[in-house]
C-alpha cells in the first residue's frame, strides 16, 4: 500500500485494476489549504495518459508487476514470441506492446519482459544491441548535404545514420535508448 | 574514481553550487532591499524564537517536532504578542519549518518575511505590498516591468483585487457554495484558478470563506467572509495576509475547531497557545502578512524551481 506522500516520478501503482506509472508529479498546497499531489499517470497496458489530483489521505494499491529474463524467439502475424529463461514458458506480445523495441529484436536476444498479474505487458531492452548492416549505399566523398554520415538499414529493417566507413555486412552497436549508432563491432 | 576527479559526485555537487552563485547574489540583494524598505518606513526588525512550545493549531499545517518543543511554522504568534504589547510596526525575515512540504515551490525549511502593522486592515497591507514589490524591482534595476518565464509582469499600481467568489466564477465557472459543499475548494483553486492569477499585473485574491481563515477577522458587511487575501504573481502564490482577529473568545473557538479537524484526520494535536490567547485581549486593530522570500527570489531570478534559489535543498545535505 502506498500513501500520497510516496508519490514520485516512476512509481508504479494500481488504479481501477490496471497498472499505471507516474510520469509527472507536482506537490502543491494552496495557501492554508491541504496538500495536493498532482500527477500525470500512464496506463502501462494501453499507454493512455491521465491527470489526477490526490490528497494526503489517499492510498494506493501496489501493482502486481514482475520482470523476467526472456529470450526473443520469433515474430509471426504481428506477434512477438519470447521464452522464459528459467521456466521455458513462452509468452507473446503484440506489435503495439513491443513498440520501437522491434527495431532491435534479433533472434536469441535477452530482454526483460514485464508481467502484470502474470500477463506480459511490455519489454525492456539491453541498453546496447549489436546488429548487422544489410544495406548501405557507398559514400560519395564531398557529399556535403549528407554531412559526415549516411543512412543504412539493419537486419531488423531499422534505418539509422552511421559514419561513412560502415559497409554492408558489418556489425554495429546501437544504443536502444536513443536509437543512435555507437560503434563498429570489432570482429 | 578519485574524489577530486571531474566527474565524481562531490565535484559535480560543487559545480552545481557554483552555478547558483548569480542567483544567490541576487537573493542576497533582495533580502537587503527588503530590510531597507521596512527600516526606511520605521519598522522594527524582530527576532522571535524558532523553538516554540505551542504552534497555532491549523488543520493543514504540520509542524516539525524538536525534542519536547516545535520548530515554528511561522513567527506569527510571537510577533502578534509583540503587537499586543505595543510594538506597532514590526517585521522579521526568518527560517520556518513545515513537515512534508516538498515540491517545485515548496521546501520543508524556507524563508518567510512577516510584517505587522497596528492601526490598519488588510486593505492597508495590499497598498503596502504594491510598495514593497515596486521598491524591490526598482532597487534591482528592473523598473515597473520584468519578465518571468517568458511572460511580462507589470507592477504598475493599482493591482487588481479579486474576490475568491468572483475568481471561482470567472476561471472555473463554479459557485463558492458548490465547491465548499462538494469539498473541492482546494482542487479547484490549484487546478483552475491559481494558474490564471497575477498576469500581467499581480492579483490580490481576497475575502476567503470564514472557514478557511482561522486567524482572520470576520468581514462586517459580509459575515460569511474573512478579511484575508493572498497575493499572486504569474500563478505563483507569494503572500498570505489578514486583518487580525483580536477577539480572544472567538479565536479560542476557531482553534478548537481546527484541533477537532486535526483529531478527525488522526493528526498530532499541539498544546493550546494559551499565552498568545491571553495577549490577544490587548491587541489593537492590526493586520499582518507572511511573504515567501524564496518565491520572491524565484520571481526576480526567473526560476521555475525553488531548488535553484537556495544554497542547499534537503536532498543535497
Amino acid at each position: 500500500m502506498y500513501n500520497a506522500s510516496d508519490l514520485r516520478k516512476g512509481l508504479k501503482l494500481l488504479l481501477e485494476k490496471e497498472p499505471y506509472v507516474v510520469i509527472d508529479f507536482q506537490f502543491t498546497k494552496p495557501g492554508k489549504g491541504q496538500a495536493l499531489y498532482r500527477c500525470k499517470l500512464r496506463n502501462m497496458i494501453s499507454g493512455v495518459i491521465i491527470d489526477r489530483t490526490y490528497r494526503s489521505v489517499d492510498t494506493f494499491e501496489q501493482a502486481n508487476l514482475e520482470q523476467r529474463k526472456m529470450q526473443y524467439l520469433y515474430s509471426q502475424e504481428g506477434h512477438f514470441h519470447f521464452m522464459d529463461l528459467e521456466s521455458y514458458d513462452q509468452v507473446s506480445l503484440s506489435e503495439d506492446q513491443v513498440g520501437d523495441a522491434k527495431n532491435y529484436l534479433i533472434d536469441n536476444l535477452e530482454v526483460d519482459v514485464l508481467l502484470f498479474d502474470g500477463r506480459p505487458i511490455g519489454i525492456t531492452l539491453p541498453n546496447f544491441v549489436d546488429l548487422t548492416v544489410v544495406k548501405a549505399d557507398p559514400w560519395v566523398k564531398g557529399d556535403s548535404v549528407a554531412g559526415d554520415s549516411k543512412p543504412v538499414t539493419l537486419e531488423t529493417g531499422y534505418t539509422l545514420r552511421v559514419p561513412p566507413f560502415i559497409e554492408e555486412g558489418i556489425k554495429i552497436t546501437v544504443d536502444t535508448r536513443t536509437g543512435e549508432y555507437v560503434t563498429r563491432v570489432k570482429q | 574514481m578519485s574524489p577530486g576527479s571531474s566527474n565524481s559526485p562531490s565535484f559535480l555537487a560543487g559545480e552545481r553550487l557554483a552555478a547558483k552563485k548569480p542567483l544567490l547574489l541576487l537573493r542576497s540583494r533582495i533580502i537587503q532591499a527588503l530590510r531597507d524598505f521596512f527600516l526606511g518606513k520605521g519598522y522594527l526588525e524582530t527576532e522571535t524564537p524558532i523553538l516554540i512550545p505551542a504552534p497555532a493549531p491549523e488543520l493543514h499545517i504540520d509542524v516539525i517536532q524538536a525534542g519536547h518543543l516545535f520548530l515554528h511554522p511561522s513567527p506569527e504568534l510571537c510577533m502578534k504578542r509583540l503587537v499586543a504589547a505595543g510594538y506597532e510596526r514590526i517585521f522579521q525575515i526568518c527560517r520556518c519549518f513545515r513537515e512534508g512540504e516538498r515540491g517545485s515551490r515548496h521546501l520543508p525549511e524556507f524563508t518567510l518575511l512577516e510584517w505587522y502593522r497596528a492601526g490598519t486592515d488588510y486593505c492597508g497591507l495590499m497598498d503596502e505590498c504594491e510598495e514593497v514589490l515596486l521598491h524591490l524591482s526598482t532597487a534591482l534595476g528592473f523598473g515597473e516591468t520584468f519578465r518571468y518565464q517568458g511572460k511580462e509582469i507589470d507592477l504598475s499600481r493599482p493591482w487588481p483585487r479579486l474576490k475568491v467568489r468572483d475568481a471561482l466564477m470567472q476561471y472555473a465557472c463554479a459557485s463558492l457554495e458548490d465547491v465548499l459543499a462538494g469539498g473541492s475548494f482546494d482542487e479547484t483553486m490549484v487546478n483552475r484558478v491559481e494558474p490564471c492569477l497575477g498576469l500581467p499585473k499581480p492579483t490580490f485574491l481576497c475575502d476567503y470563506p470564514l472557514s478557511l481563515a482561522a486567524l482572520a477577522r470576520t468581514k462586517q458587511i459580509e459575515p460569511e467572509s474573512a478579511e484575508r487575501f493572498e497575493l499572486y504573481i504569474a500563478g505563483l502564490e507569494l503572500a498570505n495576509a489578514f486583518s487580525e482577529l483580536t477577539d480572544a473568545v472567538e479565536q479560542r473557538r476557531r482553534f478548537e475547531l481546527e484541533r477537532e479537524g486535526r483529531q478527525r484526520q488522526g493528526k498530532m494535536i499541539y498544546p493550546m497557545p494559551e499565552k498568545f490567547l491571553e495577549a490577544l485581549a490587548f491587541m489593537p486593530e492590526s493586520a499582518g502578512i507572511a511573504l515567501g522570500v524564496d518565491r520572491l527570489v524565484m520571481l526576480f531570478c526567473d526560476q521555475k524551481e525553488i531548488d535553484r534559489v537556495v544554497s542547499f535543498t534537503p536532498e543535497e545535505l
